[in-house]
């Protein structure tokens, strides 16, 4: 009786304690030696490990980047796949030092979760894939339609708003994961499936015969993918951040993976800035000044990535629209160093 | 307490064990409140200091969200996330409650067939219970999902039922009676099935008096006159609407989801091979000599089984039967693997994470799943009570 009154009593002690005020996020991944970061585990082109078990996408090169700047060694990350429903106690419970998976910028994440977005670092929005079967030209003939939907994604919840919004009456049928949700649809338990518009042409990859779907035309929702961090380290949340802007700035400047080293010599007071050979940008952030020189040598540039990961030579051939600079027609748009 | 003191009036209160032992429950009393208090304290100061939403008052804002089973009225618009916590409770209830049924009706057949004198009998319940005992749940739900959606046509398709229904792979659609002044006809139809469950108990007790009364038909009488009477007091009247072919799927009348069918049958069936087990063991645990005298007495071995044995194996039984209950209630969480809006589904799924209130949600739930199971053993645990007396 009496030990188990001092075990309560510990137990006491060590709750009241409380957990230490949470040292700085880039000393811990710095001690640890690699990056964790908490990424998609089964969306071609964003974030997946391929048939030899490397991991690929837009996602996993953001991770990457980021654990260039810090390490100059790309290598340096873990990879951690979780679910649409995990994803964020992942990062609140600090499983991973970062989230980059798909992830939608929303108020309430952003106010309620106790984490904050960085930046959009891509443009996307909701879209519809049905049977070519069906003849349907538009979305707002799927009155009445039975649609299969991944839970614990803002797309479950813009689907009922759609819907409302248009007067049209849903039957949805929830899934945990993107497998299970996409095999039903391909049974044939639902009329239609709705994910982020990016993610459709990926998916369709996955049906059993892909030629017989179709993507509808309208774009329901907006879909700004951000890199969240937990709430309460800036200094953190400014280098994830600016590794994003870091990259845009680059292919603005037409600074690429191949003549980077040329870029190094411009008389260019701008690309100088950026590439660390003048002012003291990167030691400001907590890094070091050649960065960006890091990030673009070993990963690329935002427009080499996308390229690589989702462009027109991919599976998804998704065309750079939105996700274009801001100097061609796009809304990407990244502050300026100085 | 009284008689310790006068017996032994020099030892000091402090010594005595009573007060003692009195002392000590007082005390991990209060030192168990006093940590659930800190606990309680310190995750809402690390919330607070993390900036994470805390406190109950998700319960009322609106859900926004769809869920394919409602039975109760809900709508993404109006509804709020309390609401869909009941949606998902009640769709739980309803999946184990038929479950627990049908379990028990498919493992007490198998579990008496398993001890069959006819071998290939005997053999077949065998190889049903090892080899649904040994696949896990999950495949076997995805299974009966696949096996359930692929056996059905498309809604082209559909396969009309008699009376005005529909069979498709979007599920069973039919007819729905709407009853007119339905609450007294409920009530009484409630109040029939007490008085039903009533009898068989007193018939029970009453032995070979109670054995006058024809059982089936008192109990039918039972069950079907109070509606009736009621409904005619009333004056209620009965409608259906009658589901009808849409565009792409089927509107109107009562809808059976496929969800639901794949996990009722993956749930009953894999606990059914376990109820089994626990029957047969029940039947192996009365003596021979039980069966041996009921034959001498001239039973034929039906009765035997009915009169004799089964009675006096419920002892050995019942308490392994309360655990595949649990277990059953507990493994139709499994339900989101085969979008089957269950409470884990809705409240810890969806509602969790549009609210981010995890510690809120995840509490509710496990309050929720341990309320129903000390339900479900406090049942069970009145009913082994009930037939124990018996034993001679
Ligand atoms: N952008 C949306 C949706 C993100 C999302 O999780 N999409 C699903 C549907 S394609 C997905 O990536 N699922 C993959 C998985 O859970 O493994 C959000 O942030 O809520």
């Amino acid at each position: 009786m009496k030990r188990v009154f001092v075990a309560i009593l510990a137990a006491c002690a060590a709750l009241t304690t409380g957990a230490p005020a949470s040292a700085a996020t880039l000393d811990t991944v710095k001690a640890r030696g690699s990056l964790n970061c908490g990424t998609n585990g089964q969306l071609p082109g964003f974030a997946m490990p391929d048939a030899q078990g490397v991991w690929t996408g837009f996602d996993v090169e953001l991770c990457r980047a980021v654990a260039a700047a810090i390490f100059n060694d790309p290598s340096k990350v873990k990879f951690v796949a979780l679910t649409a429903k995990d994803r964020f106690t992942a990062l609140q419970a600090g499983d991973v030092d970062v989230l980059i998976r798909n992830t939608t910028w929303t108020l309430s994440r952003d106010t309620q979760l106790g984490l904050n977005a960085t930046s959009t670092y891509y443009y996307d929005g909701q879209g519809f894939i049905v049977r070519k079967s069906l003849k349907l030209n538009s979305a707002l003939e799927l009155n009445d339609a039975a649609v299969c939907v991944q839970q614990g994604t803002t797309t479950e919840l813009n689907l009922s708003d759609y819907f409302r919004a248009n007067k049209m009456r849903l039957k949805s049928v929830t899934f945990a994961t993107l497998d299970e949700a996409l095999k039903a649809y391909d049974t044939g338990r639902c009329d239609a499936y709705t994910t982020d518009a990016s993610q459709l042409y990926s998916v369709r990859l996955k049906l059993a015969r892909p030629d017989e779907h179709v993507v509808l035309p309208e774009i329901i929702s907006k879909e700004p993918f951000a890199a969240f961090v937990r709430h309460g380290d800036d200094q953190w949340f400014d280098i994830v951040r600016w590794v994003v802007f870091a990259m845009l700035n680059a292919e603005e400047f037409g600074i690429t993976k191949a003549n980077i080293d040329e870029q190094a010599k411009s008389d260019n007071p701008e690309i100088k800035r950026l590439l660390g050979t003048e002012g003291n940008f990167g030691e400001a952030l907590g890094l070091t000044k050649d960065w960006v020189v890091r990030i673009v040598k070993l990963v690329g540039n935002y427009g080499e990535v996308f390229e690589r990961t989702i462009g027109q030579n991919t599976p998804l051939k998704i065309s750079r629209g939105q996700n274009a600079l801001w100097t061609k027609g796009g809304l990407h748009y990244a502050p300026p160093v100085r | 307490m009284s008689r310790a003191g006068s017996a032994a009036p020099t030892v000091p209160l402090w010594r005595r064990p009573r007060v003692r032992s009195l002392l000590w429950q007082v005390l991990l009393c209060l030192a168990v409140a006093a940590l659930a208090w800190f606990a309680i304290v310190n995750v809402t100061e690390n919330l607070a200091r993390a900036k994470i939403a805390s406190g109950f008052g998700f319960w009322n804002v609106t859900a926004g969200f769809d869920i394919s089973q409602t039975l109760i009225a809900y709508s993404a618009q109006a509804s709020t996330y309390g609401r869909a916590f009941w949606v998902g409770l009640l769709n739980t209830l309803l999946v184990a409650g038929l479950g627990i049924v049908l379990a028990t009706a498919l493992g007490f057949t198998v579990g008496i067939a398993r001890l069959s004198q006819n071998y290939l009998v005997a053999k077949l319940a065998g190889w049903f219970v090892e080899l649904i005992r040994n696949i896990p749940l999950l495949l076997q739900l995805l299974f009966w999902y696949n096996a359930v959606l692929k056996a059905l046509p498309d809604i082209r398709g559909s396969i009309a039922v008699p009376g005005g229904g529909f069979l498709n792979n979007r599920g069973l659609f039919l007819p729905d009676p709407q009853v007119t002044a339905g609450g007294p006809v409920l009530a009484a139809l409630l109040g029939g099935l007490a008085a039903a469950v009533a009898f068989g108990l007193v018939r029970e007790r009453l032995g070979a008096l109670g054995r006058g009364a024809p059982r089936v038909v008192v109990t039918l009488l039972l069950i079907v006159t109070p509606p009736l009477v009621a409904a005619l007091v009333a004056g209620s009247t009965v409608s259906f609407t009658v589901p009808e072919m849409g565009r792409f799927n089927i509107r109107g009348g009562l809808e059976v989801l496929p969800e639901f069918v794949a996990l009722l049958l993956g749930l009953s069936i894999y606990t059914a091979a376990f109820i089994a087990e626990a029957v047969r063991a029940g039947l192996m645990a009365v003596p021979k000599g039980q069966t041996e005298a009921a034959h001498a007495l001239g039973l034929r071995r039906g009765a035997t089984l009915r009169l004799v044995i089964v009675p006096q194996a419920m002892r050995v039984i019942v308490p392994p039967l309360t655990n595949q209950y649990l277990n059953l209630t507990k493994n139709s969480s499994l339900a989101v693997a085969i979008g089957y809006p269950d409470l884990v589904q809705i409240f810890t799924g969806t509602v969790l994470n549009n609210t981010g209130q995890a510690i809120e949600v995840v509490v509710i739930t496990m309050a929720v799943y341990l309320t129903i199971s000390l339900a479900t053993s406090a049942l069970m645990n009145g009913y082994n009570a009930w037939i124990t007396p018996t034993e001679r």
